[in-house]
């Protein structure tokens, strides 16, 4: 599904990835996990065409992305949930869902893109209730559900989402990964971005754990709870088996 | 049938991103905690260029076994000593022992990486398993024992004892698979033999022998003796111990396990990489190892890769049988002769025994070989002419031969000592 091999993004004359590889296999929920400032963001972002790479290489379905515009990565089927819920506050639920949808609309899929809006309405069946509520008037989490919603109006086979816990309440925090597995299971690839390295390695198969912007273990979810390292610096213990 | 089916039949081109991943990963682990490496790195001007792909590797200095020696016991591990759940040593072939330490999830994956081998060569779960390598700091009995018992067959550590004890725990326990060395196999074998054991009396299936160079002259010979099949497969402790390739029952190349080693051959005096095909010392780096991530150690194993798939449906690279090690290889009047190759012909020749030893000695200013091997008459002259005579067109060099009597020769419970190196004043 994606394959990235040596990407280096820099902002100016920091390096903020070196030589990042990894890649997602169709149908998984795979993670990245790393402390703040990590580069987890940039990478995310650079898949999705918003931060110019300087090297490396990223295929998507088979096709090289980089330097391709974000709207054509969208089309092509990756969608990016960026971090901090951006949703138009001044607009309805409903109408935040149909922007994201609107790629599909200018191609005369209007009716189809009303029956991606019922999809994501029995995902989210809070965000069906309040459809005519500003959303900015939605809660933390219901905006985060939303932002979601918004992504998977495109129909993306893989939709990457960044932090989507964050600042939430932990049980609105188990609801919205419980909805990750939802959306895997429903057949559409997860790249999860996440500074609760517990909550999502317990979503994911897979992860890479990113340090100062390289990748420092690759392993399955299995083999990152078990690892040292891993405990210490994001798990906040040493669990034993 | 495999081990781990998505794993060991996974396309070339998945098989090269996860290699580059952990490699890469690998690397920054050993730069970040291990001095050695970032001293290493950074005089090879490494990380300033970086890796593009799996060639780039090239640019990268070897590991030697001196190295891991120089930072005996614990500098070459990439983890605190707390983290490390296990020491073994490697098994000091050669010159001293190196320590070797295991995460938890290195101790896993050794496991999952032998019931692999294991399945390959034939066992299953209902499989009885002798292991009958010595047990202590040499990594080939826990690495047996922890993969087949991983795989869910019944392991029976009997470790090293008298041949007499090895069979009748074999007849008794009816074990259906024998692990150890090649050249213990062979007393084993003649000990059956010998003691009247009737074909039959034993149940072995399987025999997965490994640890030392074997000829398929010896493979036959073993096959024959025991009445089962004989898979080899290939591990060094430095990296980690068995589990690295084994062959499955085609037996046409061992198996290399790609998504936890990184395998190259390099010509052994230029060290430049030789085309696949081609012998040549064999070099790995580890791409999973937790505790002691291993960069390019020179192996001095020879063997050659492919990348044809096999007709087992995995697609993991193979490795030939290993033909000798670069340090066993003979110089005898120019010509490079290896203990193996001597090997195969004396197992061919009718009246010689299995068991010999090859002393080396400099006269003259070259080096001189004198084969000594057992046969039931040894006063013979003209078998004695007659397996000089192949041996000369076998090894295009003449080579001395003396026939001793049976059971003269120190006979193997481990890794067989076969070549008695007199070339050097300060050698035994």
């Amino acid at each position: 599904m994606l394959r990235v091999r040596n990407l280096d993004v820099s902002y100016g004359p920091v390096a903020a990835l070196r030589r990042v590889s990894l890649h997602v296999n169709p149908g998984e929920i795979a993670t990245i996990i790393g402390a703040n400032g990590a580069g987890k963001s940039t990478l995310l972002r650079s898949i999705a065409g918003l931060t110019p790479a300087r090297g490396g290489e990223v295929l998507f379905r088979g096709e090289p992305v980089l330097g391709v515009r974000t709207e054509r990565i969208v089309a092509r089927g990756c969608s990016l949930v960026p971090e901090g819920r951006q949703v138009f506050a001044t607009l309805p639920v409903r109408e935040n869902l149909m922007i994201g949808g609107s790629v599909r609309v200018r191609r005369g899929l209007r009716r189809e893109v009303e029956g991606d809006l019922e999809h994501v309405y029995r995902l989210f069946p809070r965000l069906q209730e309040r459809e005519r509520q500003l959303a900015g008037t939605l809660s933390g989490g219901e905006q985060q559900m939303l932002a979601i919603g918004r992504a998977l109006m495109a129909r993306p086979a893989l939709v990457m989402l960044d932090e989507p816990s964050m600042g939430l309440a932990p049980l609105v925090v188990k609801d919205i990964l419980a909805t990750v597995e939802r959306i895997a299971a429903g057949g559409t690839t997860v790249l999860l971005v996440e500074q609760n390295a517990r909550s999502a390695l317990k979503v994911a198969r897979r992860g890479y754990v990113l340090e100062n912007g390289r990748v420092v273990l690759e392993g399955t979810s299995e083999e990152l709870l078990q690892n040292r390292d891993v405990q210490r610096a994001y798990l906040g213990s040493e669990v034993m088996p | 049938m495999t081990g781990q089916p998505d794993r060991e039949a996974m396309d070339r081109e998945e098989i090269v991103q996860l290699q580059l991943e952990r490699l890469e990963a690998t690397l920054n682990r050993a730069q970040r905690s291990v001095p050695f490496y970032q001293r290493r790195f950074a005089e090879a001007g490494f990380d300033a260029e970086g890796l593009r792909s799996l060639d780039d590797l090239r640019r990268l200095p070897f590991t030697t076994k001196r190295d891991l020696r120089d930072n005996h016991p614990y500098g070459m591990f990439a983890v605190p000593l707390r983290d490390v759940v296990r020491v073994h040593a490697s098994s000091g072939t050669t010159g001293l022992a190196t320590a070797v330490g295991y995460t938890r999830n290195d101790l896993k994956t050794w496991s999952d990486l032998v019931a692999r081998i294991l399945v390959a060569g034939g066992v299953g779960k209902d499989d009885v398993v002798q292991v009958a390598f010595d047990y202590g700091l040499f990594t080939g009995a826990f690495g047996f024992h922890q993969g087949a018992e991983r795989l869910g067959a019944s392991v029976i550590p009997v470790s090293s004892a008298s041949a007499r004890r090895q069979l009748g725990i074999m007849k008794d326990y009816r074990s259906t698979a024998l692990v150890c060395t090649p050249s213990h196999a062979m007393t084993l074998a003649d000990a059956a033999i010998e003691a009247g054991l009737k074909p039959g009396t034993l149940s072995l299936r399987h025999g997965l022998f490994g640890a030392e160079p074997w000829s398929e002259s010896m493979r036959a010979d073993l096959q024959a003796k025991l009445k089962l099949v004989a898979t080899d497969n290939y591990g060094l402790s430095e990296v980690g111990g068995p589990g690295l390739a084994g062959e499955c029952l085609d037996r046409r190349g061992l198996h290399v396990a790609e998504d936890h080693f990184l395998v190259e051959v390099v010509d052994p005096e230029t060290l430049a990489p030789v085309p696949d095909g081609t012998v040549g010392e064999l070099i790995v780096t580890t791409l999973t190892r937790e505790a002691m991530p291993v960069v390019r150690f020179r192996t001095h194993d020879l063997a050659s890769l492919t990348r044809v798939p096999c007709a087992c449906g995995r697609t993991m690279a193979r490795m030939s049988r290993v033909k000798g090690r670069t340090d066993d290889l003979i110089l005898v009047k120019g010509a490079r002769v290896f203990p193996s190759e001597i090997e195969a012909v004396l197992l061919e020749v009718e009246g010689t025994e299995p068991h010999y030893e090859i002393v080396l000695e400099r006269r003259h200013g070259g080096d001189e070989a004198l084969v000594r091997v057992e046969a039931a008459t040894p006063g013979d002259e003209n078998l004695r002419g007659a397996v000089e005579r192949r041996l000369a067109s076998e090894l295009g060099v003449a080579v001395a031969v003396e026939l001793v009597a049976p059971r003269t020769l120190p006979r193997s419970e481990g890794k067989a000592r076969r070549v008695i190196d007199r070339r050097r004043p300060d050698a035994p």
